[in-house]
């Protein structure tokens, strides 16, 4: 596993304390798992997603993620409508292992209130969670 | 070094039964037909399945390669913690396949089948002697069946008491099963902590316990091998709020003849046939999961029940507050006339003998192997003791890596990673049927794989290379599953 | 005893390495109050040849002896089963492992098990198998429980009431706590489930029909996937006797999402009705809903071929209390007895017994139908009908088991009130021709 410093932990994207990123970008945020989530996981062989048009707010469970031995819910980390799913992961689930934030990313959402963004944690306060 | 019994064996390479088919081969005797041939309406029939074709030598081949790749009580330790893999009596085997069981329609009717009636009545007896409880159904065909119907009943008890409750507290070292048989009844699990020795502490119940939980379900012994020795005021508390006791029976091979859980206040138990009394695991299958109830659970026990009046035994069927029906017809009795053989072979005697030594085999296999393992909880166990691999992580070598350099050893690997309480835990049961000599030489391979694990630890994550196949790639199978042929 | 090993020296050092003075005293972390103070009151302990004797007595007290006849079926069946079956099976490296946790040591349980997979669903045509259920209504129960789950909207299930009744009453035991019901559709005065009574129900997640149905009819299954995919729900079907599919049409050509069955007739003996074994397939959209144990295909560390159980996650080890089921042990040794059985016969011989049930019942029917019985249903069926008997056929059929160890149907008024007089008669390969003669013959007089 990797060393909390080793982590890949962009400044561009929020992060939430189940280990979720987001990432608001013209009206729409995208949604995945963070690199200390996918290391932790091992190596992953599903990701159960959500359908197009369902909503859910924050806090809620829209999916799971699932290595060989493990289920992780994932969670919410703002309210909205999943406006896109990433369906590469149906045939490729190590897409998240491998680049969590970019070909990785899980869904799509119309946010119900961007403001919801500002209480994710940043970049300082994620790290800051994990060394504990 | 002391001899291990590992080696690579005779073990011959064996494609699947498609390969080997051939078009036109037929194993089968096929009987003369005596009356005439009647098609069926074509639009009904299909083609025939596609079955691989065969002759009767290729079978047995077959069949005997595929058995030679297995590792069973039978071939060796097979120390696997929470199942009890106890030996399989031969007698069992030979009783349950006499004609007048084996051959029995379960729809004959009740007169012309008194010899399976009269055999289930006092396999019920018997249970009820050895447990303490009033009385006990064989329908459930395995023991998370079992638990089903406990739960089943915990459920209609609690409707029938006019208001149904909505959660069911379950310990962090249950069986999985547990939480998803209280789901099955609409119960949610509220999680409980064991305590710092590794048992429940009455003050922690008492905190979630309430008037919307139905009750709890404690294992008992537990599955980190302990006695539960707040039993008796854990009960109490559920009993004071209105809730009932469960007991998950699975470990019950450490206290046959020590304690009657019926006596301690649990109010509904599971017992597995393939774990305790001996019957044969049989690959996963089939088990049969007794459960017993006090007195006042009788009434929700499933249908049909078999009673006793005068002489002879009937099915009864009209038992307004049961919970229902489990099985098609009475449960798993080929199971049932094999653990009927082993408790009349033991007699009371044998199976208290049977407990005190499986608990001597555990404890000194704790005491031998305490400082070559780590050991979180270090108190007298039952039946099973938990280490883990906590001194091992120095060199990077984890409880899956141990595991499977036991298998070049030629042992069965005992339980692993679980229960959850214990990081990378090691369980090991090991039973009262292995012998001091069998113990002694798990005990040294043990010792002498941590060795290596120092000095050559290669041998372990490289491990295994003696059986039929090495390390399987478990990520691609999930990820792209092929389950057919 | 002998399947204790310890001497009387083993258990003195033992203890003295374990720091006890007494096999009794390593209970004492036990509470007294717990303790039992009186010994288990049970026989004392058999020989085993007392024990021979015993059971031989109780064995002898079915009337299940050498030379009966059975025309029962009612999901249970008197099959044929070839000596290499329970020769193999019981080899006891099968008999004697555990769940193939550690694959590399259980080659042989997982490779039989994904050859098991295979041959269910060649014979079902069905997408995928499960590694085994308890018994057919065990996984028709499970089959509803899915049908649920999908279709959240919806809190009922259609069952046909010539669905298997107790399996009908497995399904409601299942069900019901969760808050569930089950409505029951009705049955044609041609013995058909009336697919008119499901189209005109509401709000139900799944419908399930067995076919061929209790009464031995063979249903009209693509006409209820019609329904069931113009409600959107979900479509199962189940059976009692798996022999029916070396010759009829597979639930799967018809369209069914989940299918549950008993696998008893492949070489299992009926043992008084259990252990017997529960199929289970789905399709591949319904794969990681299916509950229970999975064996799938992969490679070892060197590229060479393997085994393992696979898709865990769905089950109640990892995922707990939101498993697909709780289902842990299952019949994995009857699975491996079917997947012999399913060898020996082939696709040759499959066919061929297949097609001799068929012709023996029919016979069996023709020659009660001479002997005064009314064939009140002209449905096709495969190898079980129903029959009105005439008047004294009661007391005659105790008669026939007394005198000739001679089952004659089973009475279908405790299942059905309404049908008083009316028997379900099965006909396997096992009977000859001489015996059903025999049978017309006494009935007639």
């Amino acid at each position: 596993m990797k060393k909390i410093n080793d982590l890949n932990l962009p400044e561009h994207v929020k992060y939430t304390k189940d280990h979720e990123w987001a990432k608001f970008e013209e009206e729409v945020v995208t949604i995945g798992i963070t690199d200390y989530a996918q290391d932790q996981l091992g190596e992953i062989v599903f990701v159960e997603m959500p359908e197009v048009v369902d909503t859910f707010s924050a806090q809620d469970e829209f999916g799971t993620v699932e290595s060989v031995k493990a289920v992780s819910a994932l969670y919410m980390p703002i309210s909205g409508e999943v406006v896109a799913v990433n369906d590469n992961l149906e045939d490729a689930p190590e897409l998240v292992n491998e680049d969590c934030y970019q070909g990785g990313w899980i869904i799509k959402i119309k946010p119900a209130d961007s403001a919801e963004m500002d209480a994710l944690m940043d970049k300082a306060a994620y790290l800051e969670m994990l060394k504990g | 070094m002391i001899r291990q019994p590992g080696t690579s064996g005779l073990i011959f390479n064996e494609p699947t039964v498609w390969d080997k088919s051939r078009d036109g081969r037929c194993a089968l005797s096929l009987p003369r037909a005596d009356v005439d041939r009647v098609p069926l309406n074509p639009a009904l029939t299909g083609d025939a399945p596609n079955l691989p074709q065969l002759s009767e030598l290729d079978v047995v081949r077959h069949y005997t390669r595929l058995s030679q790749w297995n590792f069973g009580v039978d071939s060796g330790m097979y120390p696997l913690g929470s199942c009890t893999m106890k030996y399989n009596p031969k007698t069992n085997e030979i009783q349950a396949s006499r004609q007048g069981f084996a051959g029995a329609h379960p729809l004959a009717g009740e007169a012309f089948s008194q010899g399976a009636l009269r055999l289930m009545y006092e396999l019920e007896q018997f249970l009820a002697e050895i447990t303490g409880f009033a009385g006990v159904t064989l329908q459930p065909a395995a023991g998370a069946h079992g638990e089903l119907a406990g739960m089943l009943i915990i459920h209609a008890y609690h409707a029938k008491q006019g208001r149904q409750r909505s959660k069911i507290i379950i310990p962090d070292t249950a069986h999985g099963t547990n939480p998803a048989a209280a789901t099955l009844c609409g119960y949610k699990s509220v999680n409980l902590k064991s305590g710092p020795k590794g048992i429940l502490e009455p003050e922690a119940v008492a905190a979630v316990m309430d008037e919307d939980t139905a009750g709890i379900m404690i294992t008992n012994p537990n599955t980190l091998g302990l006695f539960e020795e707040h039993i008796r005021e854990i009960c109490a508390i559920v009993h004071g709020k209105g809730g009932l006791v469960y007991g998950d029976g699975a470990n019950m091979n450490a206290i046959m003849g020590v304690v009657k859980p019926g006596h301690s206040g649990i109010d509904v138990l599971h017992l597995n046939l393939h774990k305790t009394f001996s019957t044969p695991h049989g690959g996963g299958g089939p088990g049969s999961g007794p459960v017993a109830v006090t007195k006042d659970l009788i009434a929700f026990l499933p249908i049909p029940r078999v009673e006793k009046q005068l002489d002879t035994f009937r099915f009864v069927t009209d038992c307004p507050d049961t919970i229902g029906r489990m099985h098609t017809f009475y449960g798993h009795f080929g199971v049932m006339i094999k653990a009927y053989a082993y408790i009349l072979s033991m007699g009371p005697q044998g199976l208290l003998d049977a407990s005190r030594l499986a608990v001597l085999n555990a404890n000194y296999i704790k005491e031998c192997l305490k400082d070559t393992l780590n050991l979180p909880y270090d108190r007298p166990c039952m039946h099973e003791c938990v280490f883990n691999d906590a001194r091992q992580k120095n060199y990077h070598i984890t409880t899956k890596d141990i595991t499977k350099r036991l298998l070049d050893y030629g042992f069965h690997p005992p339980t692993v990673y679980f229960p959850l309480v214990v990081e990378g835990a090691f369980m090991v049961e090991p039973t009262e049927t292995e012998s001091k000599e069998d113990i002694d030489q798990f005990i040294n391979a043990v010792k002498a794989i941590v060795k290596e694990a120092e000095s050559t630890p290669e041998k372990l994550t490289q491990a295994p290379t003696l059986p039929k196949v090495t390390r399987l790639d478990e990520v691609t199978a999930a990820r792209k599953p092929c389950l057919r042929g | 005893m002998r399947y204790l090993p310890h001497t009387q020296k083993d258990i003195k050092e033992m203890l003295a390495v374990t720091g006890r003075t007494s096999l009794d005293d390593q209970f004492d972390t036990i509470p007294d109050a717990v303790k039992s103070k009186t010994a288990l009151n049970l026989p004392d302990p058999l020989s085993e040849w007392d024990l021979n004797d015993h059971m031989e007595k109780l064995a002898s007290d079915n009337i299940a002896c050498q030379g009966y006849t059975c025309f029962i079926g009612a999901g249970s069946y008197d099959h044929y089963i070839p000596a290499i079956i329970p020769y193999l099976i019981s080899r006891s490296e099968f008999a004697t492992a555990y769940t193939p946790y550690q694959p590399e040591v259980s080659q042989g349980t997982l490779q039989g098990i994904y050859e098991f997979q295979t041959m269910v669903t060649d014979l079902l045509g069905m997408d995928i198998a499960t590694a085994s259920h308890y018994d057919c209504g065990t996984a028709l129960a499970e089959c509803a429980l899915i049908a649920l789950r999908k279709n959240k909207k919806a809190d009922k299930i259609a069952v046909s009431d010539l669905v298997h009744p107790s399996h009908r009453q497995i399904i409601d035991t299942y069900i019901k706590p969760a808050g569930f019901s089950m409505v029951t559709i009705g049955h044609t005065k041609e013995g058909l489930t009336d697919i008119s009574a499901l189209e005109a129900m509401e709000g139900i997640a799944g419908v399930a029909v067995q076919s061929p149905n209790f009464f031995g009819h063979i249903e009209d299954l693509a006409a209820f996937k019609k329904v069931a995919e113009s409600k959107k729900i979900l479509f199962i079907t189940s059976f009692t006797e798996a022999l029916a599919w070396g010759l009829l049409k597979s639930p799967g050509s018809f369209g069914a999402d989940l299918v549950a069955g008993e696998g008893q007739s492949l070489g299992i003996p009926k043992t008084f009705g259990g252990p017997g074994l529960g199929l289970l397939a789905g399709s591949t959209k319904l794969m990681r809903d299916l509950p229970g144990r999975l064996v799938g295909r992969t490679k070892d560390s060197n590229g060479k071929d393997g085994y393992v159980l696979t898709l865990s996650t769905r089950e109640q080890h990892i995922r707990r209390e939101k498993a697909s089921s709780n289902i842990c042990s299952n019949n994995g040794l009857n699975a491996m007895t079917a997947a012999m059985y399913l060898s020996t016969v082939g696709k040759i011989g499959i066919r061929e017994i297949a097609q001799l049930n068929h012709d023996k019942a029919v016979y069996l029917q023709s020659v009660l139908t001479s002997a005064g019985f009314e064939p009140i249903f002209a449905q096709p069926f495969f190898n079980e009908f129903v029959m009105k008997a005439p008047k004294h056929f009661k007391e005659k059929r105790i008669e026939l088991i007394n005198r000739y160890c001679l089952f004659a149907g089973l009475d279908l008024e405790p299942f059905y009130p309404q049908l008083t007089d009316h028997y379900l008669f099965c006909a396997t390969e096992k009977v000859s021709r001489e015996q059903m003669d025999q049978l017309a013959k006494e009935v007639a007089q």
